[in-house]
This record gives structure tokens, sequence and C-alpha cells, in this order.
């Protein structure tokens, strides 16, 4: 075989290859564009998934973004408030502390607790499924549990249930809210990860139209809104609604609802302690209290009785000698 | 004559055989590169460029080193190292002369790179055995085709933007539709060469 059939095409796309190169090489240098190193290292600091969380395109544009002003510096959501320290450190200002957040599947829906209309036999999407006939639930706006979200989740940090609902794992959560937009039933909410108590209901009808599907939804009876001590819970479309700013997580609320639709974590419930010794026995705490966990005579140290102290912490914020503290 | 010969060749790769909606090459960023009337402008004249030059580097490539050679058969990989080598070029140009123009055009620019319009041109002018000066005539009246065809649909699609389309129409349907339209419109001028 002569070997020229191989040579002459490599030496001359190879030479193209070579000339072409040089030329782009020297090009690059005449025609660099400086970028704002702050931008490459923004970049840098950012996790990269390119999720679009913050609300730009990528995690370019948001590292652009920052640099020109226009977003903060704690504006990921993904990367949390290590990321948002980085980027403060580099841009040269103090991040402040962003409060964390997370997704919820507002619904507790589950086979057992809520009915179904019809079997279901289809592609397994929720976005297909809610297509007919608003899906199989008798509920028109529980979770549908074929995970819609699982597969938008970009962080794996949604699953299915055995019992047909998708559950947010609040630690792999960064609330990105690609799930929140995907999800065809608007049943996914962004709470406050420290949040102990939440509403586990999104269905909108009144009582009746609630009972008659689902154990464990928000018949609209407003108990919650009464036993609240903070004014925490208004009602909207027949759904009890927190405000997360006002709610101290004493869990008052989940304990008084009839059909247990608010959840609350009871084991991260803390209760208060008075240091007796600085005690100056004011009474103000006795007077804050909204359950009448305290007791004590005017200048005697007051006491805490622990199983009627809910941990709502109102005594805390009001002690003027700071001597009470929530365990 | 020969004047006469370029003029043909002029009209009938701007209105005749359209690129894009004769020959449907380079769909890609006329439909993507389409919203404004601004950045397809920008789009129609780097296209210009890339092909303009391109067609001058490959018919030399195709003339002085592929046919004295026999490697013929290397046209297609030896013409798109060339163009992606221009577009690269042009990208840089443009990310220091104009920034903004940078952004908008976005990931359509390298995209250039594999704009079948550029290589068809290239390959066509190998085809038809034009020699330099009508490959250069046939490169401008090709872009000038390409550039007035995606100026044209940003000016509709502009409008498009602010009329009253049925909902399951909006957005990517009805340029299509509208492109099809403009294509059938451009069939008129068929009989013109």
């Amino acid at each position: 075989m002569d070997m020229s059939t191989i040579i002459v095409p490599v030496v001359s796309l190879g030479g193209m290859g070579l000339l072409f190169g040089a030329g782009l090489a020297y090009a690059s240098q005449k025609f660099a564009v400086e970028v704002d190193p702050r931008v490459t290292a923004i970049s840098e600091a950012l996790p990269g998934a390119n999720c679009g969380g913050c609300g730009f395109p990528g995690c370019g544009g948001f590292a652009n973004a920052v640099v020109d002003g226009k977003a903060p510096v704690n504006g990921c959501p993904v990367g949390g408030a290590e990321c948002a320290n980085k980027i403060a450190e580099i841009m040269g200002v103090s991040a402040g502390e962003g409060v964390k957040k997370v997704a919820r599947v507002i619904c507790n829906g589950t086979h057992s607790n809520c009915k179904e209309k019809f079997e279901y036999i289809g592609i397994q999407d929720c976005k297909a499924a809610a297509m007919l006939a608003g899906g199989s639930k008798g509920c028109q706006y529980g979770c549908l549990g074929l995970g819609t979200c699982v597969n938008v989740c970009p962080f794996d940090a949604i699953e299915i249930t055995d019992e047909g609902i998708a559950r947010i794992i609040p630690e792999k959560c960064t609330s990105c809210g690609k799930c929140v937009e995907a999800c065809p039933k608007n049943v996914i909410d962004i709470v406050p990860y420290e949040q102990d108590v939440v509403i586990d209901c999104n269905n909108k009808e009144r009582g009746k139209g609630v009972k008659d599907n689902c154990s464990v939804g928000c018949i609209g009876c407003q108990i919650c809104v009464k036993a609240c001590p903070f004014g925490a819970i208004t009602f909207e479309n027949n759904l009890a609604k927190i405000d997360y700013d006002k709610c101290t997580n004493c869990m008052l609320c989940a304990e008084k609802c009839p059909t247990k639709a608010i959840y609350a974590n009871f084991e991260n419930r803390k209760k208060a302690t008075i240091d007796e010794e600085n005690c100056i026995g004011c009474t103000i705490c006795k007077k804050q209290c909204p359950v009448d966990a305290i007791e004590g005579e005017l200048k005697q140290p007051h006491k805490v009785l622990e199983d009627k102290c809910i941990g709502c912490g109102a005594c805390v914020a009001k002690c003027p000698k700071k001597v009470i503290e929530m365990k | 004559m020969e004047i006469k010969g370029l003029f043909v060749i002029l009209v009938s790769s701007i209105l005749v055989n359209n690129f894009v909606l004769s020959r449907f090459l380079g769909i890609c960023p006329f439909l993507g590169v389409s919203k404004q009337v601004e950045t397809a402008t920008g789009m129609g004249m780097a296209v210009t460029f890339v092909m303009t030059v391109a067609s001058i580097i490959t018919y030399m490539v195709q003339h002085y080193i592929l046919d004295p050679w026999g490697l013929g058969y290397l046209q297609t990989i030896a013409f798109i190292l060339v163009i992606a080598a221009l577009v690269q070029f042009v990208e840089m140009v443009i990310q220091k002369v104009s920034p903004t123009l940078y952004q908008a055009l976005g990931v359509y620019l390298p995209l250039i790179t594999t704009n079948c319009a550029v290589l068809g041109l290239a390959l066509l002018n190998i085809q038809f055995e034009y020699n330099l000066i009508q490959t250069i005539t046939h490169a401008i009246g090709a872009s000038i085709g390409f550039s007035l065809a995606i100026v044209l649909f940003a000016g509709i699609r502009e409008k498009l933007e602010i009329s009253d389309v049925p909902e399951l129409f909006k957005g990517f349907p009805i340029a299509l539709i509208t492109a099809s339209l403009m294509s059938i419109a451009f069939l008129g001028f068929a009989g013109l060469v």
C-alpha cells in the first residue's frame, strides 16, 4: 500500500489545523476580553448545578448579576449560608443570615387516609394523570404520588412513600423550587427548615367536601385559629394558613385539630425553665403564658409546670432579667 | 456577459433559491434568533461574514489543496475545519466589539459552526463549478438572502408578540406557520430566473 495515501491527507489537514490554530491563538490575544475577576471567583464558589433556582439563567448569569448589584449575595438558594459567605467575601460585604427554607408536600392523603375515585392505569406521571378527570384521588387538591416532582428534583431529595405520597427529605432539599413548578396540583410549598408545625392539607373545599374523601383533611372548623395564642393562623379559601413569622412552634393547634391535618414534630417540643436563683418574681412571665404553665407568687421565684408548658417561648421574650431558657 | 451571469447568480441566491426559505438550510438560527429585529440583524451580519470568508477559503482549499492531491473525499471535514475556525474568530470579535450582541446571540453564535447553510454554501459552490468571482457573488447573495429572511421573519414575530394569537398557537407554533407562509410567498419568485 502506498503510504502517501495516508501521509498526504494527514499532513494537509494537520497543516490546515495548525494554521487555523495559530491564527486563533493570535486573535484570542488581540481580542481578549477582560472579565471581571469577581465573576470568575463567584462562579467557582457557586454549586454549579445551573438549576435556575435563583431566577437567573444558570450560575454564570447569577454571578454576573451579583457583580452588577442586581442580585443579593445570598441569592443562591442551593449553596446556603456557606456559599453566601464565600460570595460575600468576594464582594466585600456581609451576607446576613438567610433562613434556610425547604420544600414540603402539604398533603397527607395516603392510600389509607384518602379515597380513590377510580383506578388509574396509564403513564406514571402526575401531569398526565391530572389531565384525566383531575387524577384518581377523591381529593382534587392532593398529591397524586406518581413522582413528577421526583423526576425534576436535581438533588435526589424527593421520594414516593409506600402509601403513595411524595415526601421531601429536608436535609437534601435546597428549595430550588423545581418541584413546586412541576407539580400539577400545586401541593408543594416552601416552608422554613426550622418550622415544626405545618398545615399538611391543600384542600380548599368546605368541610363536607373534604370529609367525604379524606380523613386527615382541613375541614375549615377554625379550631386552630382559636387555639393559637399568637394569632398566627388565618383562613383562606377554607384552608388554614400559618404565618411562619408569628408561629412559635407551640404546637397547640396540632393538638386541637380534630382531623389531625396539622403536622407537628412533637419530639422537637421545647420546655421553658426558669433559673430560680436569678428570678425576681416580677410575675410578667406568668401573665404572658398562654396556658398558665407558670406558677409563683409576687417577689418569689417562679416555676414552670413541665406537663403544661408548650414551649412557645412567649415568657422568654418578655422576661426582663433574661433568666428563662428553652430546652 | 460576465456581469449578467453574476447578476443572475446574485438574484437567484437572494430570492429564487433563498437558502432558508427554498433550500431549507440554516433553519436553526432562523427560528432561534428571530425574536428581535436587532439580534436578527446581528446574526445576519455574523452569518454574512462567516459565509463570505468561508466560501473564499473553502474555494482555495478545494482548488489548491484537495484537488491537486486528489483528496476530494476530505471535502466535508476540511470545510468544517475552516468554518469552525472562522466562527471561533467571529465569536471573539463580537465578544470584544459588542458584548450586548454577544449576549443576545447566545448559544446560536457558536452554533453557526454546525449551521448547514454555511457548509451547504461551500459545498454548492464546488458542485456548481463556480470560479472565484462567482463563488464570492454566490456567497454574498446567499448571505443577503439569509439576512433578508431572518430580518423579515423577526419583524413579523415582533408583531406577533403583541397580536391576539389563539392560546394553543402562541409561541413556536405560530412562528412555524409564519415561516411556512413566508416560504410559500418566496415560491412566487420561482419564475424569475
